[in-house]
């Protein structure tokens, strides 16, 4: 049986070998060429939160200046359907506030006329969730030239570099021509934006179909009275967004503190404890015969006066 | 729980006293250990607790504006029935004329409406006997011997304010908690003043 | 169990007493874990991870069970049911939700850690095959369990894993396809294969803790191994399990559970993939589609097969990939020496950090988008891991030269003392002893 086994073995390292040896020949008979996007495509910028680090807290002031971005310019294509309006008491706002911002926002939310039955929308209420702009995928891609802008609930934890990545998307846009990597070398021809799409070199593929939603200061102004610049506004509105994807980051973290104390001195206790019941049992095994310590010793003593080396 | 420390073959330590010494940082951390179990149930019994958005459904406005004296709507609360009737004069002084000593659950129609609006009679539209759904809010439903709701299940008969006068239930219909956020609109399930 | 001096149960208390009449069950857990269990005394910590791994098991299920009260299997409302319901509205959800993800992480954890304990300390050999093999049939059962829970949130990542890992059937000719359809209920990932999951996944974790008891059971017929291989002579090489094992068991765990905690509290994302935060799409494929870390050393050998040859590449892939597990159970047969542990094995013991380097190296490559070198290397470390256990083992076990073995557990754990306390060439160890203490 034993032979079989080892002639699979063999076998299959032999697959292996043969496997290896095409791909190193292929890739050097035919290496294959960079990729644009590997050559263009820009890592996140830093973007330091409030909420960043472990003691991080939410500052309940940006994200209320980043939900203002949101509902002036976002919310036009993109939906936050995972949140409610009643939510919004986690960034500051009181209920009456809430109420308000409800039955004022522009997508109402669909139901039925009361008296005939036919299809109809309301004004939303605190319990419901943000309407979505359009009724459905259709809908978003025949209004926006055929891509689907993504839900922004959880977008800080559906990709790679969670809100940095946002916030230089959202202030990456640039102009392809003349554009230069950090090599110093130029945008090739296929690399730059087909009809329809916009080059901003963090987007993975480089031309997105979002044009760009910040375009100038002062698109928004805000409430208490922060300067809108665009930096500003993608710095807020990426803060917005790490609270839409984690309302409960702080609570999340102060249960964790409490825990890990917890823990610490229940293992710090329970280590002490060990010991103690330990204590006694690695060494004092009462042994017998020629491993008893008390026949060892008289065994060395005996040796001794006879003057035998040890 | 052992409280030796160590199996037969190990020499038993000095004193009783020092063995208690020993002692208490075994039990402290199985206590220690015992307390963070029970506080690790507390999220596995607070998640059966309503969530947030089954509380957010607390509450339900209701347009009266279009039921007329006479007239009443059923609207759902909680995923419950509501019977909102506006009475009319008539059936409020048959309300009030009843003697306290005929209700098996004394209770006036004061007692069971608003100052001022004693006319809208909002109770929950479930029978205190075993739950079913009585009849009387609908146009043309038998509304029973005294003008209020008839339960078909087993025969429980209210009044026009909505008490028990004859039958197995127990209680007059609940009234819920409730207040008028306008003259025409009353949020259900919201403690008024 | 099977030795003669193991504490027999006496119950003090009468209420112990009035229920071990009726139902022996006190008398069960004592003999198991109580003070009636002797356990070698030299255990190490590397054999503290199968009570851990039960721990973790038990928190799955306790986290499965009430999320499974608020989880939603429709594909329309499944991940709604997680990302909304349960992370944001339902009181602790996001506690519950971080801790069962998380949890299946460490639980993968300390059974690899576990399963090479028992590589290097030769647990597998005789007489505790049945216990080895019983112990694969829980890790097999583990990655169904794991992959079926991953499909549940219904996001890029549970429907694009799911699309890849039921397409490894239609590798197989003939009946690959049908079997593939049969699995789903369909041609693709849907409704009804998410359902299916959903029943399996919340019926499995009981068939594991079915399947770990018998492994315990055919565990405490022989009783546990130890760090020298030696086998267990007298009184004198046990302790009770009670308090000994239960005192170290209970600090470590503390200390393991920290690290879960700190992970589950501070860092919930890390181990995940961000693709699984955005609801599957049938149509649209994620840019690298990979499971989750647990599985990245089989995803590298199923795709270090890359040409045709007899057989098709992706064939091959497959049979590879399950025979990387399968092969496992072959190990006390491929692995002949009759010493039991790495520690008195020099050549062995070599081979098998070998191993363990490749492993790591397979789990990276696994885990990376593949390029080139990325490839040869993910191939060169699968051909190894087939050829440590199918030709490298068994050679090294016919022909290793290994170092003389203890006479007993006791004279292993007295070294120290009686190193200094007696003079050299009166001790029994080193020189007169022979290899061969084991069976």
């Amino acid at each position: 049986m034993r032979f079989i086994l080892g002639f699979i073995g063999a076998v299959l390292a032999g697959v292996l070998l043969i496997s290896m040896i095409s791909n190193l020949a292929t890739y050097v008979q035919n290496p294959p060429a960079p990729l644009a996007s590997e050559e263009f495509h820009k890592e996140p910028k830093a973007l330091h939160l409030a909420s960043d680090g472990i003691f991080g807290r939410f500052d309940k002031q940006q994200l209320q200046r980043g939900f203002q971005v949101y509902s002036e310019v976002c919310s036009a294509c993109h939906s936050l359907s995972l949140v409610s309006f009643r939510d919004l008491k986690g960034l500051g706002y009181s209920e009456a506030e809430i109420k308000k911002i409800a039955s004022d926002w522009k997508t109402q939310v669909p139901s039925i006329n009361p008296d005939t039955g036919e299809a109809a929308t309301r004004k939303a209420l605190p319990s419901d969730n943000f309407p979505a702009p359009f009724a459905n995928e259709v809908a978003a891609r025949a209004a926006n030239n055929n891509a689907l802008p993504p839900d922004l609930s959880l977008m800080t934890k559906a990709r790679e570099g969670g809100a940095a990545y946002v916030y230089s998307l959202l202030t990456g846009f640039t102009d392809p021509n003349g554009y230069r990597n950090e090599h110093g070398k130029p945008l090739p021809a296929e690399a730059k934006p087909p009809q329809g799409l916009h080059f901003n070199p963090y987007f993975a593929n480089l031309n997105i179909a979002m044009p760009p939603p910040l375009t100038s200061n002062g698109q928004v102004s805000y409430a208490d009275g922060t300067k809108p610049t665009v930096d500003q506004m993608a710095k807020d509105v990426s803060a917005f967004l790490v609270w839409t994807a984690e309302p409960n980051l702080e609570s999340r973290r102060a249960a964790g503190f409490a825990v890990v104390i917890f823990l610490l001195i229940g293992t710090i206790l329970g280590y002490f404890a060990y010991h103690q019941v330990w204590a006694d049992a690695k060494r004092k095994v009462r042994v017998t015969g020629a491993l008893d310590p008390e026949n060892q010793a008289k065994t060395r003593r005996a040796k001794a006066k006879q003057g035998v080396a040890g | 729980m052992a409280t030796k420390a160590g199996s037969a073959e190990v020499p038993q330590s000095a004193d009783a006293e020092g063995l208690r010494r020993r002692d208490y940082l075994k039990v402290g951390a199985v206590a220690f250990a015992g307390v963070g179990g029970v506080v690790a149930l507390a999220p596995l019994l607070v998640q059966m607790a309503p969530s947030a958005d089954v509380l957010a459904l607390s509450t339900t406005e209701v347009d009266i504006s279009k039921v007329q004296p006479g007239q009443g709507i059923k609207v759902s609360w909680r995923k419950q029935p509501v019977f909102v009737r506006n009475l009319t004069p008539k059936e409020i002084a048959e309300a009030n004329a009843v003697p306290m000593s005929q209700l098996r659950d004394p209770q006036s129609l004061a007692e069971r409406t608003k100052p001022g609006k004693q006319n809208w009679l909002i109770t929950l539209g479930v029978c205190t006997h075993l739950g079913c759904v009585p009849l009387g809010i609908g146009e043309g439903e038998n509304r029973g011997p005294y003008g209020g709701y008839f339960c078909p299940c087993h025969g429980s008969m209210y009044d026009t304010a909505a008490r028990i006068r004859q039958g197995p239930a127990p209680k007059n219909l609940q009234v819920p908690d409730y207040e008028f956020t306008s003259p025409t609109l009353v949020t259900i399930g919201a403690k008024g003043k | 169990m099977s030795f003669s001096w193991a504490k027999p149960y006496e119950p003090k208390h009468p209420l112990m007493r009035w229920i071990d009449e009726r139902l022996p069950l006190p008398r069960l857990a004592y003999g198991a874990v109580g003070g009636g269990y002797p356990v070698p005394r030299n255990l190490n910590y590397w054999w503290n991870f199968g009570v851990l791994a039960g721990i973790f098991l038990t928190i799955q299920i306790i986290t499965g069970i009430v999320l499974a009260m608020h989880f939603a299997a429709t594909t329309g409302g499944a991940f709604n049911s997680v990302n909304q319901l349960i992370m944001r509205d339902v009181n602790a959800g996001w506690l519950l939700r971080y801790a069962h993800m998380n949890g299946a992480s460490f639980f993968f954890i300390v059974t690899y850690i576990h399963i090479f304990r028992g590589l290097y300390y030769g647990s597998y050999k005789a007489p505790r095959e049945l216990v080895w093999m019983l112990g694969l049939v829980i890790y097999l059962l583990m990655m169904a369990t794991a992959f079926m829970g991953y499909v549940l949130p219904w996001g890029q990542m549970s429907y694009w894993g799911a699309q890849v890992i039921t397409g490894f059937f239609s590798a197989f000719p003939l009946v690959g396809e049908p079997i593939r359809i049969w699995l789903l209920g369909g041609y693709a990932p849907d409704q009804a294969a998410l359902t299916r999951f959903f029943s399996l996944h919340y019926l499995l974790p009981f068939v594991i803790a079915a399947v770990v008891i018998l492994h315990i059971w055919a565990l405490h017929i022989p009783g546990s191994s130890n760090p020298t291989g030696v086998d267990v002579k007298d009184e004198k090489d046990t302790l009770p399990f009670h308090p000994f094992y239960t005192a170290k068991d209970g600090w470590f765990a503390g200390a393991v559970l920290l690290v879960f905690a700190v992970v589950t509290f501070f860092a919930p994302n890390y181990l995940g993939h961000p693709d699984n935060n955005i609801p599957a799409n049938a149509l649209a494929t994620p840019a690298h589609i990979v499971p989750e870390w647990y599985f990245w050393p089989f995803y590298a050998i199923l795709r270090s097969f890359t040409v045709d040859f007899v057989l098709e590449a992706k064939l091959w892939g497959v049979l590879a990939m399950f025979g990387s597990i399968l092969l496992l159970f072959f190990l006390p047969w491929l692995d002949r020496s009759p010493v039991r542990s790495g520690a008195y094995r020099p050549v062995f013991k070599r081979f098998f950090w070998l191993l363990a380097i490749d492993v790591v190296i397979l789990g990276y490559v696994g885990g990376a988008p593949l390029n080139w070198w990325r490839t040869a290397l993910g191939q060169v470390a699968a051909a190894y891991y087939f050829l440590h256990f199918l030709v490298i083992l068994p050679l090294v076990s016919a022909f290793e030269t290994p170092l003389p073995l203890p006479n007993s557990i006791t004279e292993s754990v007295l070294h120290g003392e009686e190193a200094e306390a007696a003079p050299a060439g009166s001790t029994p160890r080193g020189g007169t002893t022979a290899a061969a203490v084991v069976q």
